[in-house]
């Protein structure tokens, strides 16, 4: 049983069955991606993972512990950080600002009424957020505004707002839509540096470049339901996935 | 004690806003507004707005209720005067403690909806404080006469220490020094500077960055694992403190409170305070209630004789007619003029006059570097 494990989870939005009765192992220390066609219920299914959407059955547990009925902080608080498809970021707040926001989560928990000691005193937080931004390239810009970020420029930021937590489970929402192709490469990258130290990542991505470099498994989605899942090579060569994904072109 | 130092700008900010404060008698006195009274309510309704804008400013929470905790802040200090003693110390204290209860309770219903509804239930509360002082609580509250100070009251604490006011009606003194006038005013002063720099103190917290992270992105916060609804719900009592402490204020230098002071045109007054300075700055709210209060003042007190006087050079059909078109944004007026200033402002300056100061200072600074780079280059 892997670190992630969602059992015959179905979701239904008036007349769509945007999940159905899907079934997801995750493998600790994993890259595990997950594709299909738009409108698939990809972003659904993370949805279902951090407390976003309730299935309407099934079951979804992390590590031993049901992730349903809880709220997103405490699921965030059990390990399990997300990048959403359109960046969600502290617009208004600097960079060094948005990554020490998380780090704060990350050490003092849910929440502290520390109304008193400066943000400035807190240096070993500053130095992690300033570290993590070096990490994804953006620490030049650490005095900016988040909001004047260019689109790929947002996705990083939000990734080193998830990394700086140390997360055990990373979800990502197609992490390098809107990159272009240098920022994609470095991207994966740094994708695979963090798949180097053990973090179990689940990648939602459109860019099959990016996925056959990172994931070991892939679970291929088509309406809702699960078509195919297997190794990258296996999946190149599946004939239900390709009528499925491409209309029956070559993957 | 690393923990106490500010940063060099915060510490020249303080030191700016002390220095106003302490000279106020006489930095005010050139527009008209150095006499005590108003001196009082400027640094009164400060200490309000900069509360209300540690809710608002920071969180983006906008109470439309918040002049019910400073009613609350007004009767508890009355009855501190009426039940323990005429010293204003535990009228204030017990002021800040019990508008931060009031809020609590309100706070937390409240924050269970964001915005217009949020917004709309803080309202709805004012609306009912404000409503059973007028009617249930009117043992309390004293109903429409307000509640005042009566030579028989109890004053246990002055009691005991042998302290008897006589036939005159009691006065609040802070030992021996009594509470009007500008005694008065340096003793709110004084307390507008302590709260002024605990709300420095709070802004740069992480607690007033997550706070700030609220107005920005509640949603990144929630999956950054953080829970927003205490943080907000403490920046909402936290205002309620400051609220009720400057309701307790305008009971010590004046006893008598009144349901009144709940209403909710007071309620947006502090709104129209905070966003008139600039809602989420330091400086802001502070300028935006000196702005209110003075209109409130001085301009309410121009009448045709002052006018007259001041278009006296004109001959006299356009002196007439000058006289008629501005006596209508002047005295009863005043609220034509602060409308059309909040208008111009929000319209032009959405930041407040803190944005307009800011805008000015950079190109003042823009215009200093580029004769400086100028004459070197001239130079070179
Ligand atoms: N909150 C919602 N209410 C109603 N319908 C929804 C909701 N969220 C998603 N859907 C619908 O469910 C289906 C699956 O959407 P989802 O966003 O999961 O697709 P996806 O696989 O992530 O697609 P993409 O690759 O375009 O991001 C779509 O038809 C979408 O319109
Ligand atoms: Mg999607």
């Amino acid at each position: 049983m892997g670190i992630l494990s969602v059992r015959n989870v179905n979701k239904r939005f008036g007349g769509l069955k945007a999940l159905d009765d899907v079934n997801l192992e995750v493998e600790a220390g994993t890259v595990h991606a997950i594709i299909g066609p738009n409108g698939a219920g990809k972003s659904t299914l993370l949805n279902c993972f951090v407390g976003r959407l309730e299935p309407d059955s099934g079951s979804v547990t992390f590590d031993g512990m049901s992730l349903l009925g809880i709220k997103p902080h405490e699921i965030n608080q059990a390990g399990v950080s997300r990048v959403f498809q359109t960046p969600e970021i502290f617009g208004d707040l600097t960079l060094i600002e948005n990554v020490m926001i998380p780090a704060f989560a990350a050490r003092d928990g849910a929440f502290t009424l520390n109304a008193w000691g400066l943000v400035t005193t807190h240096g070993e937080i500053r130095a992690r957020a300033l570290a993590m931004l070096t990490d994804v390239g953006l620490a030049d810009q650490a005095e900016r505004p988040a909001g004047q970020l260019s689109r790929g420029d947002k996705r990083r930021l939000e990734l080193a707002i998830c990394l700086v937590q140390n997360p055990k489970l990373l979800l990502l929402d197609e992490p390098t839509a809107g990159m272009a192709r240098a920022d994609t490469n470095n991207a994966i990258e740094l994708m695979k540096r963090i798949a180097g130290r053990g973090v179990t990542m689940v990648v939602i991505e459109h860019d099959m470049h990016v996925v056959f470099s990172l994931a070991e498994k892939i679970t291929v989605l088509a309406q809702g339901a699960v078509i195919a899942e297997d190794k990258p090579e296996k999946i190149k060569g599946n004939h239900r996935v390709q009528e499925a994904y491409l209309g029956g072109a070559q993957l | 004690m690393r923990t106490l130092t500010l940063s060099r700008n915060d510490l020249i900010l303080l030191a700016g806003y002390t220095l106003v404060v302490l000279g106020g008698p006489i930095i005010m006195a050139p527009l008209g507004a150095g006499y005590p009274d108003l001196l009082q309510k400027f640094v009164i309704f400060g200490i309000f707005a900069v509360g209300f804008n540690i809710l608002f400013g920071l969180t983006g929470y906008l109470s439309f209720g918040h002049a019910a905790f400073l009613g609350i802040g007004s009767y508890t200090a009355v009855w501190s005067f009426k039940l323990l003693t005429m010293n204003p110390l535990p009228a204030i204290v017990l002021a800040t403690l019990l508008g931060g209860l009031f809020a609590a309770v309100i706070g937390y219903i409240c924050l269970r909806r964001t915005g217009i509804y949020f917004s709309i239930l803080t309202l709805a509360f004012a609306q009912m404080s404000y409503n059973l002082a007028y009617s249930v609580l009117t043992p309390i509250t004293n109903g429409e006469t307000g509640l005042q100070l009566v030579q028989s009251d109890p004053r246990i604490l002055d009691a005991a220490a042998g302290r008897d006011y006589g036939a005159v009606l009691p006065s609040s003194d802070l030992f021996g020094i009594p509470m009007n006038g500008y005694p008065g005013f340096y003793f709110c002063g004084v307390v507008s500077i302590v709260c002024f720099y605990l709300a420095i103190r709070i802004f740069r917290s992480p607690f007033g960055l997550m706070l700030r992270a609220i107005k920005s992105n509640q949603n990144r916060l929630n999956y950054t694992g953080l829970n927003t609804q205490p943080y907000a719900l403490a920046a909402f009592v936290v205002s309620g403190m400051y609220a009720g402490l400057a309701g307790g204020l305008l009971a010590v230098v004046d006893p008598l409170a009144g349901a009144e002071r709940m209403q909710w045109t007071a309620s947006g007054e502090v709104v129209l305070m905070t966003i008139l300075g600039g809602a989420g700055t330091l400086l802001g709210p502070v300028i935006g209630a000196g702005v209110i209060k003075y209109f409130e003042n001085i301009f309410s007190a121009f009448n045709e004789g002052i006018l007259m006087a001041a278009f006296d050079f004109l001959p006299e059909p356009i002196q007439h007619l000058m006289v008629n078109v501005t006596s209508l944004f002047v005295g009863e007026g005043w609220h034509l003029t602060l409308g059309a200033l909040f208008m111009v402002i929000v319209i032009f300056l959405p930041g407040g006059l803190m944005e307009g100061f800011n805008r000015l200072s950079a190109l003042v600074a823009g215009i200093v570097r580029g004769r400086r780079d100028g004459a070197s280059a001239r130079g070179a």
